[in-house]
């Protein structure tokens, strides 16, 4: 199967999930009691899954303010994101204001997973473009489906985001520094999750980078040729 | 209040967004900081993913959901499809839940 093929089979896929989880926000908003429209703005105005279903629940707890600041802490990451994908955006202020906002975890994670420039822009802007539509679609599915859905964790939905997520950084993981700077910068998160707020623990992986530090032949021993066809 | 705080947050995001891409376009990256970002990415995404998979909240969640996302890097390290990753990790964790695993 060529590579176009199989890039627009793996977004259809992901397109597919994303309803699902899309569906699922607008069944659990509304469960909570908040107004159908609620979801569908926050979908088409603030698109970023997580710090949705963070600022529905705390919004619905009676908590506006509180769900605005986590909401903003849990998208600090996209920051960075910004300054890694800038130039595969594009330089046209069309192409900056509209690709800003079709940024996701996923669109990053399917672009720096591609090498060749021109085919790295495509690649961005075709998920990005198709997780907006899926994920609104979806949101609307499940505001009128209202509570019915009834729980996405029993279709093993949260399993799905971060197997998705490991498929997709596999390949920008092939050169040491980068495997060692993501392990230590995902074990540092992991092991502050229980003591920070939501979104700060992800952004301590920046952390990771203190690895480089290290002495550079830990960083890049003799490289044994099995290592290099390997991810 | 409550159009305010979705608008807050939907136009803060997109702040935080613009911004780091139009500060690319600004900043003299050296060559070095350059090789950086690439490596920042992937250490947020990977957080993002071991945080997604071991945490519930402020919490280790049940072994359902990480043993679905162990299977699923499983196939995805031998190259299966990314549908085969996806559709494992989620079929692994609801028949786990099924079972009675938390």
């Amino acid at each position: 199967m060529s590579t176009v093929k199989r890039t627009l089979r793996d977004v259809g896929a992901l397109g597919a999930a994303m309803v699902a989880v899309g569906a699922s926000f607008g069944a659990i908003a509304i469960a909570y009691g908040l107004p159908p429209w609620t979801p569908i703005a926050m979908s088409t105005v603030v698109f970023a899954g997580g710090s949705q279903f963070l600022a529905a629940g705390l919004i619905a707890a009676g908590n506006p303010i509180a769900a605005v600041l986590a909401g903003l802490l849990l998208n600090a990451r996209h920051l960075p994101f910004g300054l890694a994908v800038a130039s595969t955006i594009g330089g046209s202020w069309r192409h900056r204001l509209i690709g800003s906002h079709i940024m996701t975890d996923e669109a990053v994670a399917f672009a720096l997973a591609e090498t060749d420039p021109a085919q790295r822009r495509r690649i961005y802007w075709l998920v990005g473009t198709t997780l907006f539509v899926t994920w609104n679609i979806g949101t609307v599915l499940g505001v009128l489906l209202g509570g019915a859905t009834g729980d996405p964790d029993a279709l093993g939905l949260d399993a799905a985001f971060p197997a998705a997520l490991i498929a997709l950084i596999l390949p920008s993981l092939r050169d040491r520094p980068t495997r060692l700077v993501a392990l230590a910068g995902a074990a540092t998160a992991v092991a502050l999750t229980p003591v920070l707020p939501a979104g700060l623990p992800v952004l301590c992986a920046l952390l990771g980078l203190l690895v480089l530090l290290a002495p550079s032949r830990f960083l890049n021993p003799r490289v044994a040729p099995a290592e290099e066809t390997r991810c | 209040m409550l159009i305010a705080a979705i608008l807050a947050l939907g136009m803060g995001t997109y702040a935080i967004r613009l911004s780091g891409v139009l500060l690319r376009e600004r900043l003299e990256l050296s060559d070095n900081l350059q090789r950086l970002l690439p490596m920042a990415a992937a250490s947020l995404l990977a957080a993002l993913a071991a945080t997604a998979a071991l945490m519930a909240g402020s919490e280790f969640t049940g072994p359902a959901r990480p043993t679905g996302v162990l299977i699923g890097a499983v196939l995805a390290y031998r190259r299966a499809p990314f549908v085969a990753v996806v559709l494992a990790a989620a079929t692994t964790t609801a028949l786990l839940r099924l079972a009675g695993v938390p």
